[in-house]
């Protein structure tokens, strides 16, 4: 294994030139009260450039990625992040724009955020988008905190939302931060809205009701009209987690069906990169109704050319510091102008064609939580395997011997033992058809060999790893003190 | 373009295996719309290059303008090396790290991250990163309500505008007061906080160096916070620490910031780096991902996504936060950088900042119709008060290709015309020169 960086350090190595003063050298003590400046230089480590990128390439190079592995993570979209969209958010043009620039230095960075907004709410058939949210989780806030301005706006402040069981942890935990009682409502057998739960729990103190759909089981919900009803009838708003958007963009508008408000996650649907836990973008769209309340900035689009508008007197306010994570926009930007509308269609298709094609040849030794069509992933369960010992963390760390990514385990919660698999629709029938080889032959070795099943990962750069102990004796940063292992006699060994 | 691989053949086979004849029949359960999307028809790469040629030209930035913006994020130089490894495609299109077998070089950037913000700040713990600076300090303010129970929230004027607003956007259903703490001379009103911090305080936030560039009479806040109960928030400027005292040094609880300044670009506003570090005290109650050093069965050193039971995907409404996928790709980022940079680099690096930006205050004071907003200790920017509004002055400046200060009117009308001005180690001496002239020309 790769040292940690501290450990490499050599008094006096330096990786960073700087250019030399031309201005008048001074003593920081006549500028600064003694009490303000830093007493011990902090201890960065001391690595020449070479030694910096070999440590982070090899660090990378223990990564599994989209670049380099098969990763069909349910629910997480992990789809081609085309190089394009690298490219372009790499132009000095778009990096080197300070977010405080006059409105007639970044008329194109404007056009982007106008134009991307307009997209989003057309594929959506919401009325507006803001793209100030940083991700997901963000939009959920950021939508909760309009339904709240909205309602209050209305003079009838509410206090519930309602969330099914099968929901993604993320929502609960929004509606607390905006200030909201959660009520969970159990989900049917196959993640649909239990409407009659839904009809009991519905009542005038209820703000929103949250829904992903299709549902984290992969279905869509078809009874979604009804529900809209049922919602809108007690004077609620339905908000949607476009979690899995990937599965409608084309086919179905959220706006259509009934949806109030609404987030996307641009780093799945529009296959911004993940960056192995970020940066992301969680645009928000709204219906009609709601618009006066989306944050500031919003962008508008004048005889003069594009602004920034920061004065709207029923706002919710700011989200975060400037306009959003523009240069993850951007890609999006970039993204949808290459697929066009022609290409949103058949990307959607082919992704439920991929998973349809994994749930039919998977079914025969795998247990499928639910037997009916699929959208965009499929849900798989252990219980076949359960009889020989094998659980679904075994079959998940079995796979990365193979070489591919797990699917997402143990989620939806509602299903025991859950493998949620998402192929995306850029992965290749021959990619598809050695998972489907790979996942027959640790079914084999279920019944052959389950002992081999429990001990892996055999191959992988580390092994299962002790999560008790890094609980129980947190060791969360480097420090001199720490037990270093003893190196290895040449710096590239393994 | 799409980026589909099937073939025909391959689609009717597979829809073959499937059981159906047509696609249609997949979705025939899908009230399908009607029409078609109104987005433009696809591009080919080629083309869609060309259009961002086009788009990235009606921006004009670094290279077209000399910039002295500043303000919350900062033209810093960049070495090459830090994007060359954060374009590596196992970081940039790998997932969060849920597992750890495959996702070390993630895992150990990011606990590496972690060690250096301590390193630098002096906290105890670092999280691996929040989405950026002003989220970062809303959800301190969170964690002081929720842990003291208490509904007031002391506030500086001199505090960056758009972080107040979103304290203000997160706390807007909690029934708390924010309070304004006013300003003398650019710095924190020390009688007043004496005043006002009392048991009834969630907690006390300062930006250091504040947003006018002053660096804050810190050291005396600890003190007043710990007899207080309240809990200490400072809202740091990471990279001033090459020269400044770092908030571990002086007691505060949370020290949250910007990243940015960290090798970042400006990017016309993000994706930015939140940082969020604390006292040992506050880790089971902080949000966001934290990295924990381990060992796997067979003893070896390995590194794990730990005390997750805090988070959402577990605790669900009882979670200390709602945050899941944050930023760890700028986090890395920021790990290159300092890891570039080392123990003098960070501090020449701060140094050179605050040499040029009193070279320029020297330079720019002397020109008539020009003088500092305050006379407080600054650290690289400083606000000035010119005898013509900022606006106009800067729609001047701009004609000769200079970006000048942001003008503060809008969010602080009692001190004239006042804009703050940003000099970094990316501003030669010519170039302060070269605004210095300008500025006499056009004033």
């Amino acid at each position: 294994m790769e040292p940690v960086i501290f450990e490499k350090t050599q008094a006096g190595r330096k990786g960073y030139c700087l250019p030399a003063l031309d201005v008048p050298s001074v003593d920081p003590a006549t500028f600064l009260p003694s009490a303000s400046l830093r007493a011990t230089p902090a201890a960065l480590p001391e690595i020449s450039e070479l030694d910096v990128v070999r440590h982070y390439t090899r660090l990378s190079q223990l990564n599994f990625s989209i670049d380099t592995h098969f990763y069909p993570l349910g629910s997480c979209t992990m789809k081609y992040n085309p190089k394009v969209n690298e490219l372009v958010a790499g132009f000095t043009g778009f990096k080197a724009i300070h977010p405080l620039q006059p409105d007639s230095t970044v008329q194109g960075f404007l056009q982007v955020y106008y134009e991307l907004e307009r997209m989003l709410a057309e594929i959506c058939g919401m009325a507006e988008f803001t793209l100030q949210p940083s991700a997901g989780a963000h939009g959920e806030l950021t939508g909760l905190l309009i339904a709240r301005a909205y309602h209050k706006y209305k003079g009838d402040v509410r206090k519930t939302v309602i969330v099914p069981d099968s929901a993604h942890g993320t929502n609960p935990a929004s509606a607390m931060i905006a200030g909201y009682n959660v009520v969970t409502i159990k989900s049917l057998a196959n993640g649909r809205v239990d409407t009659a739960a839904l009809k009991a729990a519905l009542n005038k103190d209820v703000a929103v009701f949250m829904l992903t759909n299709p549902n984290t089981l992969g279905l869509f919900e078809t009874d979604i009209k009804a529900i809209a009803k049922m919602v809108h009838d007690v004077g609620a708003l339905l908000y949607l987690d476009g979690a899995n958007m990937n599965a409608l963009v084309g086919l179905v508008r959220p706006g259509d069906l009934g949806f109030d408000i609404m987030h996307l996650n641009l780093h799945k649907t529009f296959s911004t990169p993940h960056g192995g836990g970020g940066p992301a973008a969680g645009p928000v769209g709204v219906s009609q109704a709601l618009t006066p309340f989306l944050p500031v900035p919003r962008v508008r689009k004048t005889d003069q050319g594009y602004s920034l508008e920061e004065s709207a007197p029923l706002a919710i306010g700011k989200m975060r510091a400037f306009n959003g994570n523009s240069l993850i926009l951007l890609r999006a930007y970039i993204y949808i102008r290459c697929l066009g509308r022609e290409g949103i269609r058949k990307n959607t298709e082919a992704a439920i064609l991929n998973a349809n094609y994994l749930q039919a040849k998977l079914k025969d030794r795998y247990q499928s939580a639910i037997d009916e069509t699929c959208m965009h992933e499929c849900i798989f369960t252990a219980a076949k395997q359960k009889p020989n010992g094998v659980k679904t963390l075994d079959i998940a760390k079995r796979l990365l011997d193979y070489g591919i990514h797990p699917p997402t385990i143990y989620f939806p919660l509602i299903v025991e033992e859950a493998m949620m698999i998402e192929p995306t629709e850029t992965e290749s029938r021959q990619t598809l058809d050695y998972f489907i080889d790979v996942m027959n032959k640790i079914a084999d070795e279920a019944q052959a060999t389950p002992d081999l099943l429990k001990k892996a990962p055999l191959t992988t750069p580390v092994r299962r790893l002790d999560e008790v102990k890094a609980a129980r004796e947190p060791n969360l940063r480097w420090k001199q003190t720490s037990a270093v292992p003893q190196p290895s006699t040449s710096p590239f060994a393994r | 373009m799409d980026f589909i691989p099937h073939t025909d053949v391959e689609r009717q086979d597979m829809l073959g295996a499937i059981g159906v004849k047509t696609f249609d029949e997949l979705v025939a359960h899908l009230p399908l719309s009607k029409n078609e999307l109104k987005v433009p028809t696809g591009l080919a790469e080629g083309e869609v290059i060309r259009l961002a040629h086009e788009l990235a030209s009606k921006n004009q930035g670094a290279g077209k303008l000399l910039s002295f913006l500043g303000a919350g994020a900062y033209d810093h130089f960049s070495p090459a090396a830090v994007s060359a490894l954060m374009s590596r495609g196992e970081f940039l299109t790998s997932y969060t790290p849920y597992q750890p077998e495959v996702s070390q070089g993630t895992l150990q950037t990011l606990y590496e991250f972690q060690s250096t913000i301590c390193e630098i700040t002096g906290m105890d713990v670092t999280n691996a990163g929040m989405y950026e600076g002003a989220s970062a300090l809303a959800e301190a303010v969170l964690l002081a309500l929720r842990e003291t129970g208490r509904k007031k929230v002391l506030l500086p004027r001199s505090l960056h505008p758009d972080y107040r607003s979103v304290v203000a956007t997160y706390t807007a259903e909690s029934q708390v007061e924010l309070i304004d703490i006013p300003f003398k001379d650019g710095r924190l009103d020390m009688d007043f906080v004496a005043a006002h911090l009392n048991e009834d305080v969630a907690a006390i936030v300062v930006q250091n160096p504040n947003f006018f560039g002053v660096v804050e009479p810190v050291e005396a806040l600890g003190p007043l916070a710990q007899k207080s109960g309240a809990l200490f928030i400072a809202c740091v400027n990471p990279l001033s620490l090459g020269l400044l005292t770092p908030p571990g040094d002086y007691g505060a609880d949370i020290a949250v910031g910007e990243g940015q300044c960290l090798g970042i670009p400006a990017g016309f506003g993000g994706p930015f780096l939140g940082l969020f570090a604390c006292k040992q005290k506050w880790l089971r109650k902080m949000p966001g991902r934290l990295v924990g050093q381990t060992v796997d069965i067979e003893g070896k050193r390995a590194f794990v996504l730990t005390l997750q039971a805090r988070e959402q995907h577990i605790r669900r409404e009882k979670a200390t936060s709602n945050v899941c996928t944050t930023t760890a790709l700028i986090a890395s980022c920021a790990t290159f950088y300092l890891t570039l940079l080392g123990k003098q680099g960070f501090r020449d690096v701060a140094y050179q900042n605050l040499a040029r930006a009193h070279y320029a205050k020297e330079q720019l004071t002397g020109i008539p119709g020009v003088r500092l907003a305050f006379a407080s200790p600054v650290f690289n920017e400083f606000v000035l008060q010119t005898n013509v509004s900022p606006e106009i002055l800067n729609q001047k400046l701009l004609a000769k290709n200079i970006l000048g200060g942001v003008p503060l009117k809008k969010w602080f009308p009692e001190i004239g015309n006042a804009s703050l001005w940003c000099f970094t180690e990316t501003k030669t001496k010519s170039d302060i020169d070269a605004l210095a002239r300008t500025l006499r020309e056009v004033l």
